[in-house]
């Protein structure tokens, strides 16, 4: 049996019964790592030795009816932006190249306490700037679909480590896109929750007010247990929130009678591919023949989100890295004359290009005399866009869309224009500017093989309305597609 | 020369009180081993978030309400972006576009009767961590014990005209925030910070001359000293011709003299935007009001409560309400049925010669009201006399001690075996015919060396009026 082709919780589930022990799961996952990952680059450090060291505590505790939940035993693969206790965590820049933390993130400390088997930490864009895992410092990830191609980003690592098979599961955070891009690359299912359900305590930032940690995996009945898991109020991070219901899986159901559907003109417009949208509208009609009322609507300024996104990450990230000054942890440059020369050596050298953009373009935002004029605006059209869509779900239950105008380009396209990949998070940055949840599901693949996701977004809290219509769509799609490569 | 005018405003840094940092749970006392109360947050470790410490909150809120601020009950932290090894981030948590407290004025006595002296605001932000040179290796060293502590940062008008009244300003603030107990206020020990904004203009001008700014004032006469020099070196600047520069200085007050920092035009851009890690704060009616009603009564009120109440002179008055400690001794004293008077004495006399011996602010001051009560029921119940009274008082002065089971173990009790004492007393007069025939021959203070041999052979324990009235039985 391929323990790693299975779903994290029908493994789970085999673990639970006993027919599974948790060291061969942990094993599979190892060997196809092994096997795969000198090609995928899906990680960034592979945690061998503490995961079978973990495995036989979660065997013994499984034994012993201490640990009955759905993801006990069952191995993931964490994004490298979350911090772990004692492995190396690194965002995929040099600067953190020798980092090893002190604590763990929050939402990773409940997926241990659940019994789930840390595999690795997987590769993604440096400090997840970036929409094609090519910005890394330890090398380029690639789309086990083809390898030609980018897996998306900056969670490529995570979605490339589920699509490859190499863990069962995987976590990444999502601040204009990078769980839901890189999962419709990949052909896997990938949900960013609202802004503050999942805690971000323990997640190394980049735009603190539209980072969120979400699931990464094959099928919506996994994505909807495993965020059942990593969703809690914490207080540890101030902008958690105390939500009613955290009982995702309950909306595990196969009915969208009456389910209200907008469909927002502007994103099946001028930019989008002809097959990436025929596929979408395809899922649509499919969701429609189940009872779904579908209409058409104009959602207003959208050609705003990306300028704005790119002003507000870019000016918290700029505040957000400047902690990454050689005095306290990771990379310190070899020589250096005095303080100011130290720090200035130490971030030319230790951080990449994107990044280096990014802390430019921030300080620069932020700057007297500036601040007013790109800051404060750009949150002044946030908080439109956020009623742009408060309007909208009066209308709709949820809105369908893309997770990106194209499919997963080719390896070295995308960097060389910038302004080009910025204007790919199209689809994906304004549900953060509006803290919005969404949710990326495959519905196909274009005559090249390369997966199709569509988009289900909804208002704040509504992940269970998301995870009913993903959830009737892949009844009626059928099961989880094995990218061939995973074989 | 032109007849000249200093104008002063100043921005006061104030430690909290508070037992943990204002973003994470570590211990704020001073003094520990380095880098002992830290964590990831306040050594700002990748992934960590803040969360704030609503007692800072309560606190700032206090201060403003008694420096009659409007408080802004929607208020929200800024994050100032700055790169130094000290400064964990490199960005401080602090507060630019709405300070908690804005608008307030304290009233200060001057020279010329009462003045108010405008406040601008208030705000709350964390401290830095402290770096520390090793000359031997040479290299720098950081200590995060520090980083994290809260603080609030009181900035007043330019409304000073001279050191005096910048003096009596910071001690009407130490005053109201020691009786708030927000904070000990110790300039010495840099729980209260002043840096002080100077300029001069010609008398009678209504523009302002271009300002400076000197920092690392550690004593209010370090603060008086730098003034004096700094209003003296911008007038030579005037005098001659030349233009002040607008700069940071930093004092030096054993050289007394000032150096640049920086100038205006290194000034940095601090990038100040809103701390997304953070969520506004809003400050609900009702919680002002439990603030508000919970003010403590202030130096001005006691004060003249004091005089009015418990009839002591004003000057009594004045002084033990300088220290919030010797008010609340005083109180806990009259409270037990002391009489006022004698408790005022007790703090205006022996506590200020302790306080000056042993070089301590009487601030510092240990000694427990209970034990303070019960020493002056001692006195009052005639159980020690006013030579036993002294010695009782320094043992219990630090705290700790209880006067009664101290005067027990150390038998100090007062003498009043009547017999006993008469028997010593016939003795002494024996020995010292010169004495007695002074003493009958009309002069009474002859009797002084016989009670004081009579107090040497009884070791202080005699009660003195006793000793009075033997002489007198026996001699007259």
């Amino acid at each position: 049996m391929k323990l790693m082709s299975l779903t994290a919780t029908e493994l789970g589930k085999k673990i639970q019964s006993g027919e599974v022990k948790v060291v061969d799961a942990v094993n599979e996952a190892l060997a196809q790592i092994e096997a795969k990952d000198d090609t995928i680059n899906s990680f960034v450090t592979v945690n061998k030795e503490g995961a079978l060291k973990k495995a036989e505590e979660v065997q013994k505790l499984i034994d012993e009816g201490k640990l009955t939940g759905p993801l006990a035993g069952v191995p993931v693969a964490i994004k490298d932006n979350m911090c772990t206790t004692g492995i190396l965590t690194t965002c995929s820049s040099k600067i953190l190249g020798n980092f090893v933390p002190t604590f763990t993130a929050t939402a990773v400390e409940r997926l241990e306490a659940a019994g789930a088997i840390i595999i690795g930490k997987t590769n993604m864009d440096e400090f997840a700037m970036g929409s094609t895992t090519e910005t890394s410092a330890y090398g380029i990830t690639r789309n086990p679909w083809n390898t030609n191609h980018v897996p998306g980003g900056s969670s490529g690592g995570s979605c490339t480590a589920v699509a490859a098979e190499e863990c069962s599961f995987a976590l990444g955070s999502d601040t204009g896109g990078s769980i839901r891009q890189p999962s419709s690359f990949c052909g896997v299912t990938g949900i960013k929750p609202t802004y503050g359900t999942v805690s971000r305590y323990g997640l190394i930032a980049y735009g603190s007010s539209l980072d969120q940690i979400g699931p990464v995996a094959k099928d919506v009945t996994d994505v909807a247990t495993i965020l059942e898991v990593i969703a809690a109020h914490d207080p540890k991070d101030s902008t958690s929130v105390k939500r009613e219901e955290y009982d995702f899986t309950s909306a595990l159901v196969d009915d969208v009678k009456g389910l209200k559907i907008g469909i927002p003109k502007g994103y099946f417009g001028e930019g989008l591919d002809a097959e990436v949208k025929d596929s979408i509208l395809a899922a649509v009609e499919v969701l429609k023949s189940k009872g779904a009322i579908v209409e058409e609507f104009d959602l207003s300024l959208i050609e705003y989100a990306i300028p704005a996104y790119y002003v507000i990450a870019s000016a918290e990230a700029s505040s957000n890295l400047e902690r990454f000054d050689g005095v306290k942890y990771g990379y310190r440059t070899a020589e250096y004359n005095g303080l100011h020369n130290m720090y200035k050596k130490t971030r030319s050298e230790g951080f990449g290009e994107e990044v280096k953009r990014r802390i430019m373009l921030g300080s620069f935002v932020l700057s007297s005399g500036y601040y007013d004029a790109y800051y404060l605006k750009a949150l002044r059209t946030k908080a439109l866009i956020k009623k742009a869509f408060d309007e909208a779900f009066a209308k709709y239950d949820v809105i369908i869309g893309p997770a990106a105008p194209t499919t997963a380009p080719e390896i070295g396209k995308s960097l060389a224009d910038p302004i080009k990949m910025y204007l790919g998070d199209i689809y994906t940055i304004s549900v953060n500017l509006a803290g919005l949840p969404g949710i990326s599901v495959p519905c196909g693949t274009d005559s090249k093989g390369l997966p199709i996701g569509m988009q289900i977004i909804g208002d704040c809290f509504s992940e269970k309305t998301l995870i009913r219509a993903a959830y009737a769509y892949e009844q009626a799609r059928g099961g989880y597609k094995h990218c061939p490569a995973a074989e | 020369m032109k007849d000249y005018e200093v104008v002063i405003g100043l921005e006061v840094h104030v430690e909290l009180a508070t037992k943990t940092k204002i973003f994470c749970s570590c211990s704020t006392e001073f003094g520990g081993a380095p880098n002992t109360h830290t964590c990831p947050v306040c050594t700002g470790m990748p992934g960590s978030l803040p969360v704030l410490n609503k007692q800072v909150v309560e606190y700032a809120t206090a201060v403003g309400l008694a420096t009659n601020c409007t408080i802004t009950q929607n208020c929200k932290f800024d994050r100032k972006n700055y790169f130094y090894p000290d400064n964990p981030q490199n960005y401080q948590i602090s507060q630019l576009y709405l300070p908690i407290c804005r608008d307030g004025y304290v009233e200060i006595e001057t020279e010329e009767g009462t003045k108010k002296v405008r406040i601008h605001e208030i705000h709350m932000e964390e401290d830095a961590g402290k770096l520390v040179h090793d000359d031997w290796t040479d290299c720098s060293l950081v200590d995060f014990n520090r980083s994290g502590v809260p603080l609030i940062e009181i900035v007043s008008e330019p409304d000073m005209r001279s050191a005096d009244e910048v003096i009596a300003y910071l001690e009407k603030l130490r005053l109201i925030i020691q009786y708030l107990g927000a904070s000990d206020c110790k300039l010495n020990e840099g729980s209260m910070r002043a840096d002080v904004n100077l300029s001069v203009r010609e008398k009678g001008s209504s523009e302002f001359g271009t300002r400076t700014e000197t920092k690392n004032l550690n004593s209010f006469k370090a603060i008086a000293r730098a003034i004096e020099n700094e209003t003296n070196s911008q007038i030579d600047l005037l005098e001659s011709g030349e233009e002040v520069v607008q700069e940071t200085r930093r004092w030096d007050d054993t050289k007394e003299y000032s150096y640049a920092m920086r100038s205006k035009e290194d000034a940095q851009d601090y990038r100040y935007f809103p701390d997304p890690d953070l969520v506004p704060i809003n400050i609900s009616d009702e919680w002002l009001e439990k603030i508000r009603s919970a003010q403590p009564e202030f130096r001005d009120e006691k004060r003249a409560r004091y005089v009015e109440e418990y009839k002591i002179p004003q000057y009594d008055a004045d002084i033990i309400t300088l220290y919030k400690p010797l008010a609340d001794l005083f109180e806990d004293a009259v409270k037990e049925g002391s009489s006022p008077k004698e408790a005022s004495n007790w703090l205006m006399g022996e506590t200020m010669r302790i306080v000056k011996d042993k070089n301590i602010e009487p601030d510092q001051v240990k000694l427990e009201g209970s034990a303070f009560s019960a020493f002056l029921k001692l006195i009052q119940d005639g159980v020690i006399n006013k030579t036993v009274a002294k010695e009782v008082f320094e043992a219990i002065f630090d705290g700790g001690v209880d006067p009664v089971a101290y005067v027990e173990e150390h038998g100090l009790k007062m003498d009043n075996d009547t017999d006993g004492l008469k028997k010593i007393i016939e003795e002494i007069i024996e020995k010292n015919p010169k004495a007695v025939a002074d003493y009958q021959a009309g002069n009474k203070k002859a009797a002084g060396a016989i009670v004081g041999q009579t107090m040497k052979a009884t070791q202080g324990k005699a009660n003195p009026q006793m000793i009075n009235q033997i002489i007198s039985e026996l001699l007259d």
